[in-house]
């Protein structure tokens, strides 16, 4: 059972880790560099709770091992904010009240933020085939779409050559 | 005096399968300890594991709730939820 | 005292949306929930499990994986040590004990596929795995029943050879699947079939579906030399599992300090313990804290789903839709030990409608399937598809409007129900009239959909709760609450708080205490949170107000009923007195004169919870190719009592009604002949996603706010998911031309019923 030693940079930071042995990089995240904020709902890649962006693209991160993060950009919740201040999608998640539990929230962020960096005026159609892999048990997803389209809005403001 | 009913399958089997009687007693404290005399378990049955509506109203662990003249009192298993 | 009637317009905080306190950990991945925790020298536990449904265990042979290095403990069924004395609350109902401990350790037999049946604890993940794999079990495998009216045949495989079943008379000579015969009516049901000028019947089945809570079960756990223990956990009442911890292991409470950490879903599912014991027992053999985490697969296998059920209904009506009379036989799966939810069952089935003769029979069976565990108005979805399906087709056979037949026949206050208690404060009439006014209503279909209606309805209770509010030198508040917070409810509590203080919401802070740091509390469960801790937050700031009232006539020399407090501010109404008012800030800076520390903690049995009344509306469409089934548009509407933080409100509307959606359309376990799980991920038990609903419009009656709550909330978190088993099967029967019976209507079966399977 070996273990290497892996270089990637998460949230804008160089880090280094031990991976291997069957770990994926979700545990890595949560084990290795207490990065605790993504969250294991069923590690088989169903449930979207483990979502964050690799090199631009959203991946479950319980569905890559760890030793496959070497060299990658990933970003997590950790880094979603900006120094403390949050990002639209937080600051709409929060307005909208679109969490209960708050468990899926880091993997419907992380979702979500990677649809608007591709996308940034989706239809609600679009964002709930986008946000079909990650479960929320609680919200009915009601609110969460509506603070999405919200957050898009915002960002789209953002924008605007002032 | 109480009418007390019952609509719990565990009362029926102390009471040897009654569901309505008549008890006399002035508080809830009073009712369970009659019950406990007439039908032996059920008082501690009722004290531990059920809720009583008391004229349509529900109590849960009211052992001091006065009984009027003519109150009737339903046994009913303990509600909880999820 | 307030007064739960007070005028709405009054209120500064309550009925507003402010941000909850607790939400910027949460959507920046610094809440803690169980998973989350770390302890120096933490070891991973696992936990092996049975691969027969039904089986005796003969032999547990640990000595292979005792010797592989890196393992520290290992623990099976022998090492628990039920505590003496009976029963303890949990969930839905009253669990026994000694079937608890059973069903955490496995003692002589597996019930199940996937029950536990020993447990290690080593420093790594894999060589705890590694050891899972050398611990030799060896099993005498009995014949296994799954499906409820199989269980109850006769021949059928017995899994408790001490169950005679209960609330029959004479006693069983043998003993059976069924636990408990439950039997509660009124009137004469024969004569009012008999003068019946319309009957319905129908047989009902829904499948056990589970509560589908995204964070699987996570627990710490860490022995102290001094046998002082404490627990981090993901659970719905961290009283009751330091309880039930307790007694399964035999120890004195306040040797356990349990620390709820955020929970990450529950829905009842997490009102019982089923790592708890376990990981504690493995901590005490080494003396280092463990770690144990249920994996997605190991929830469905061996944490509690609800009951599915074989029901069979009977109405009896007049031609104008009175409903006179009704009979109905309920068969709930229990799993592998007794306690369904079949008695509430029994009591919600009609508990919206004023229905003078019923007769109503309950059977608790088990079967070789994991125990249920209590799941968002427990026992009530199931009865209510029946009883809704059944009303749906009174209505069409006596060309009703599916509304006006349950105005008719709906309950009123001061109607009887068959429980035993009256109906009060109900808003179930303006609810329906609510829904019958709304725009989804009156609005037209497309070609190709259809439109269901249903009600339903659920008790809310009461209960012990504690609350402390501390009143900070510079005029803030914390409020201290008993309970774990699973939708929001610190929000709610801090803004009741809030606005019994006079203050404004972003001074007041909620925290959730510990099992050392609070009086005790039940679950959050129930819908009680917001009712009974909110309670006990009002009158521990009530006393806080009084307080304050008290030192500011100390400091003015007058008579304390001179003193008005308002909006944080108290003044002097004695012109004599030569007073300027004083803030609670001002008081507060000088509390040290006027007595010490400002702060007041109330635990009470919170009585008069009201009940809740629901009624949705679900249009939808059947794709004719595949036979699935789309909602396109639905609408909730709940008699809510008032709502003190709508938008919390509504979200329990939205989620209990996508559960039950669910529910309805594809939830299932699927059981292969050989009594195993066929679909144990969320890939194979398909829950909701985004994809699958429309927006859901929420309708919050306030008509009749609970006068027995100081803000008139009643409960709103589980009425919900009562509707919409029948809201969706009652469209999708109206599509297909006939009615549906079975769930789940998933699109094999809505094909079938178009006859084309």
């Amino acid at each position: 059972m070996s273990r290497t030693v892996v270089n990637a940079i998460v949230n804008g930071e160089p880090v280094e880790f031990l991976g291997g042995g069957g770990q994926s990089l979700l545990d890595a995240l949560r084990d290795e560099l207490r990065l605790t904020g993504t969250k294991e709902g069923c590690g088989t890649g169903d449930c979207g709770a483990c979502s964050v962006i690799v090199d631009g693209r959203l991946v479950c991160a319980c569905l890559m091992l760890a030793p496959e993060a070497e060299g990658k950009r990933i970003e997590t919740i950790e880094g979603l904010a900006d120094n403390g201040h949050l990002h639209p999608l937080q600051h709409q998640f929060l307005e909208q009240a679109a969490l209960q539990c708050g468990f899926c929230t880091p993997g419907l962020l992380m979702a979500s933020k990677a649809l608007l960096d591709r996308n940034p005026d989706p239809t609600e159609t679009e964002v709930r085939y986008w946000l079909a892999g990650n479960i929320c048990r609680c919200t009915g997803y009601d609110k969460v779409v509506r603070a999405v389209m919200d957050a898009a809005a915002d960002l789209r403001q953002e924008e605007k050559p002032k | 005096m109480a009418h007390v009913v019952s609509i719990s399958s565990k009362v029926r089997d102390l009471t040897g399968g009654l569901d309505a009687f008549d008890v006399e007693a002035a508080t809830v404290r009073g009712l369970i300890r009659a019950l406990e005399a007439r039908f032996p378990g059920l008082g501690e049955l009722v004290e531990a594991e059920m809720s009583l509506a008391i004229d349509g109203e529900i109590h849960q662990d009211a052992m001091a709730e006065p009984l009027g003249p003519a109150s009737e009192v339903v046994l009913i298993p303990r509600i909880s939820g999820g | 005292m307030s007064d739960g009637n007070q005028s709405p317009v009054s209120f500064k905080v309550v009925g507003h949306r402010p941000i909850r306190p607790d939400g910027v950990d949460k959507v920046t991945g610094r809440a803690q929930f169980g998973a989350d925790f770390h302890l120096p020298g933490m070891l991973t536990g696992r936990i092996k499990r049975s691969p027969h449904p039904h089986a005796r265990i003969l032999k547990i042979d640990t000595s292979a994986a005792e010797k592989l290095p890196g393992v520290k403990a290992i623990v099976t069924g022998a090492d628990l040590d039920v505590g003496a004395g009976g029963d303890i609350e949990a969930g839905e109902h009253a669990a026994a004990m000694k079937d608890v401990a059973a069903n955490v350790l496995a003692s002589g037999k597996v019930f199940y596929q996937g029950h536990a049946v020993a447990a290690v604890a080593a420093t790594s993940p894999e060589i705890a795995a590694e050891a899972l794999d050398l611990i030799e079990v060896t099993y005498e495998v009995l014949p296994h029943v799954i499906d409820v009216d199989e269980a109850i045949a006769a021949g059928a495989a017995v899994l408790h050879d001490d169950m005679f079943t209960k609330g029959v008379t004479p006693k069983p000579a043998k003993p059976s699947n069924v636990a408990q015969r439950h039997v509660m009516g009124r009137g004469d049901v024969k004569a009012a079939f008999a003068a019946a000028d319309v009957v319905i019947e129908g047989r009902y089945t829904t499948a056990a579906v589970h509560q589908g809570y995204i964070e699987p079960h996570a627990c710490v756990a860490s022995w102290g030399a001094d046998g002082q223990s404490t627990i981090w956990c993901s659970s719905q009442g961290q009283f009751l599992v330091r309880a039930m911890t307790a007694r399964i292991l035999n120890l004195p409470l306040s040797d356990i300090k349990v620390i709820p950490a955020e929970i990450g879903g529950g829905f009842g599912g997490k009102t019982t313990v089923y790592l708890e014991p376990v990981a504690l027992a493995l901590s005490r053999k080494c003396g280092r804290p463990v770690k144990l985490v249920m994996s997605r697969e190991e929830v469905f296998l061996a944490s509690g789903p609800t009951s599915g059920a074989s029901m069979d209904i009977k109405l009896a009506a007049t031609k104008d839709g009175k409903i006179t009379g009704a009979e109905m036989e309920l068969r709930y799966q229990a799993g592998a030990f007794a306690g369904s939810p079949v008695n509430l069952g029994c009591m919600t089935a009609f508990a919206c409608y004023d229905v003078e003769n019923l007769a109503l029979v309950g059977l608790d069976v088990v079967s070789n399937r994991p125990k249920v565990a209590a799941y968002r108005a427990p026992g009530a979805p199931m009865a209510a598809f029946a009883v809704e399906s059944a009303i749906d087709d009174l209505a069409r056979k006596l060309n009703m409007d599916p509304i006006d037949l349950r105005i008719l026949n709906a309950v009123r206050d001061g109607a009887k129900t068959v429980y035993g208690a009256t109906v009060r404060y109900s808003a179930f009439v303006e609810t329906l009239e609510a829904v019958k006014a709304h725009p989804h209503y009156q609005a037209k279909l497309k070609p190709g959909q259809a439109r269901g209606v249903a009600a339903g309805f659920w008790f809310n209770i009461g209960g012990e709760s504690s609350a402390a509010v501390h009143v900070d030198e510079d005029g803030g508040a914390t409020v201290v609450s008993s309970n774990p917070d699973i939708g929001g409810s610190r929000a709610s509590m801090a803004m009741m708080a809030a606005e019994t203080l006079g203050l404004p919401i972003e001074r007041v802070r909620c925290t959730i205490a510990d099992t050392t740091s609070i009086g005790f509390s039940g679950s959050t469960g129930g819908s009680r949170v917001t009712f009974a801790t909110g309670m006990a937050v009002v009158e521990a700031a009530q006393k806080v107000v009084a307080d304050l009232k008290r030192r500011a006539a100390q400091t003015w020399e007058c008579d304390i009923a001179h003193v008005e407090y308002r909006d944080g501010v108290a003044t002097c109404l004695d012109p004599s007195k030569d007073a300027k008012p004083l803030s609670i800030k001002a008081l507060a800076g000088k509390s040290a004169k006027t007595g010490g520390p400002i702060a007041a903690e109330v635990s009470l049995n919170a009585q008069g919870a009201a009940a809740g009344y629901g009624v949705h509306v679900c249009d939808l469409e059947i794709d004719a190719e595949t036979g699935r089934t789309t909602v396109v548009r639905y609408t909730a509407a709940q008699d809510v009592g008032r709502a003190i933080h709508p938008a919390y409100v509504e979200g329990q509307l939205q989620g209990g009604a996508a559960q039950g959606v669910g529910w309805a359309l594809n939830e299932e376990y699927v059981y292969n002949a050989k009594g195993l799980l066929d679909n144990a991920s969320f890939l194979d038990y398909r829950m909701p996603v985004a994809s699958d609903l429309p927006m859901i419009d929420t309708i919050l009656v306030e008509a009749k706010p609970n006068p027995r709550h100081p803000y008139g909330a009643k409960g709103v978190g589980e009425v919900p998911i009562v509707p919409p088993l029948a809201a969706v099967s009652n469209a999708v029967s109206a599509l297909v031309g006939k009615r549906m019976t079975a769930l789940p209507l998933s699109p094999i079966v809505v094909l079938a019923a178009m006859g084309k399977a």
